[in-house]
């Protein structure tokens, strides 16, 4: 009988008062558009496209974002400069049908492709979510200050060489016989 | 015209104070709910959302008000507005100051335990004429938790009645007057009617007719536009009127310290009851169905029984 009585009544008066004190506790919600809620540096909202230090772009168009993508929301062409570069000759991302996954990023050999913390992407034409590299590119490096892909890739083009890039051994001649 | 009980004036403005502070309890429960779940509720309409009520109101008139075509068209309509109908008569036996009041009935608590029974019907014909399988459950667990609980919400009221020695609501104010409120001699009593009065009401944690999670909104599944708000604002109806019998049955009604008029004490003291029932909501979980039948039955009915006998024997001693 007491531990009926225990469990029955005791415990839920003791959640009453529990959850009655939750009126004087701090609200856990921001009123949102007057009071902007602290978005964290790894939050995973708009896609951008980042340049490097040098403010060439990033992307090589190797597509491997678009492969990552689970939504297929990510198009782009590959293109070639003069000097050997790879370029995308247009890069549209669909942000209707994007769900912040990330995987692109973690995709990306050249940290071109990176999230930031921006959610506010609402439209009221659907064809405006559809973004172009133009939309895309920014003028920084995004979260990665000092990297540059061609400057470690071994990949030649014009003004480096084979085996010029930073920590790159000079190619093996296979012809030669000395070490 | 002037404020007495049964005149046309006071009966209006009964009417009208009920059907309006049951729809502003939409906003109330809405807000409370929000700070007892540590959120803010809904603040944007009006000076701190208090014109929330107006805009749910806009919403639910502007709904298409659809009638599926598999329903009984007859008794889909019909048992809305049995709902609130039947509370809106229990109102009439509610005293709500010595010259507010609509009859001065001698079987009051009677009445209000005939209406309740009644509301059964309500639930039960939605859920039936909805033909809908969540609706069909809904229907079939309200009419077995209503009438399961009546019985000892009934014989809870009578170690109350015994006391004062009348079914009239008003000499049981009175009798409070004279001597204690009737929560001190009766605490058992009132605990298994605000039970009961949670469970009649078919609010939470006792909302199983309707539990969203388990059966979507269970009888009022197919209901849509007015006659949905007509089940909503009845289910207010239903709060208000049981804060108010626990407010005239074991608080004393209208009485209170003299510096505030009677009608102020009956409103505050009912306030806290809905309030009280609002906490109800936010904090504790829904018992499973057979929990709560077996609850009822095997604990509070034996319960309810024994401090009928006990009152009785202290009566008589």
């Amino acid at each position: 009988m007491f531990t009926l009585i225990k469990d029955t009544l005791l415990s839920q008066v003791v959640t009453l008062w529990g959850v009655f004190m939750k009126l004087f506790d701090k609200k856990d919600t921001v009123e949102y558009p007057d009071e902007q809620p602290y978005m964290f540096p790894r939050w995973r909202g708009r896609i951008i496209l980042s340049r490097d230090p040098d403010g060439e772009e990033r992307c090589v168009a190797c597509n491997l974002c678009a492969v990552a993508c689970p939504v297929d929301c990510i198009a782009l062409q590959k293109g070639e400069m003069e000097d050997g570069r790879w370029y995308p000759e247009f890069f549209r991302i669909n942000f209707s049908r994007c769900i912040m996954c990330g995987f692109c990023e973690e995709a990306c050999p050249t940290n071109a492709i990176q999230l930031t913390p921006d959610f506010e992407m609402a439209e009221y034409v659907r064809q405006d979510m559809v973004w172009e590299k133009e939309d895309l590119l920014i003028d920084g490096t995004g979260k990665y200050h000092d990297y540059n892909f061609y400057r470690v890739a071994g990949m030649e083009i014009a003004g480096k060489g084979k085996g010029e890039a930073q920590n790159e051994a000079k190619p093996v001649d296979v012809r030669s016989l000395m070490p | 015209m002037s404020l007495e009980v049964g005149s046309g004036l006071t009966i209006g403005l009964i009417l009208l104070v009920v059907i309006v502070v049951a729809a502003l309890l939409i906003t109330v429960e809405r807000r409370l709910l929000g700070f007892w779940q540590e959120r803010l509720g809904p603040n944007r309409v009006g000076w701190f959302g208090s014109l929330q009520v107006v805009a749910d109101m806009i919403k639910i008139f502007t709904k298409e008000d659809w009638v599926p075509p598999f329903a009984d068209k007859v008794s889909f309509v019909v048992a809305p507005a049995i709902i609130m109908t039947v509370i809106l008569l229990s109102f009439a036996v509610v005293p709500f100051a010595p010259n507010i009041g609509v009859v001065d009935s001698n079987i009051g608590v009677l009445f209000i335990l005939a209406m309740a029974s009644l509301g059964a019907y309500s639930v039960m014909l939605g859920g039936l004429s909805s033909d809908n399988k969540y609706a069909l459950l809904g229907a079939l667990r309200a009419a077995a938790q209503m009438v399961s609980y009546e019985v000892f919400m009934g014989i809870s009221l009578l170690g109350v009645v015994a006391l004062s020695g009348s079914f009239n609501l008003r000499e049981i104010v009175a009798a409070q007057e004279e001597g204690m409120w009737f929560v001190i001699p009766q605490f058992i009593g009132f605990v298994i009617f605000l039970i009961a009065g949670v469970a009649e009401s078919h609010r939470l944690p006792f909302d199983i007719p309707e539990a969203e999670q388990e059966i979507c909104a269970g009888y009022h599944t197919e209901y849509s536009g007015m006659k949905f708000g007509m089940f909503f604002v009845g289910e207010y109806l239903g709060l208000v009127l049981v804060s108010s019998l626990i407010t005239v049955l074991f608080f004393g009604g209208w009485l209170g310290p003299a510096f505030l008029p009677p009608i102020v004490w009956f409103a505050l003291k009912s306030g806290v009851f809905i309030a009280f029932f609002i906490l109800l909501r936010a904090a504790i979980p829904r018992p499973r169905y057979d929990q709560l039948m077996s609850y009822g039955w095997l604990f509070l009915l034996p319960l309810s029984l024994i401090n009928l006998l006990v009152t009785g024997v202290i009566i008589l001693l």
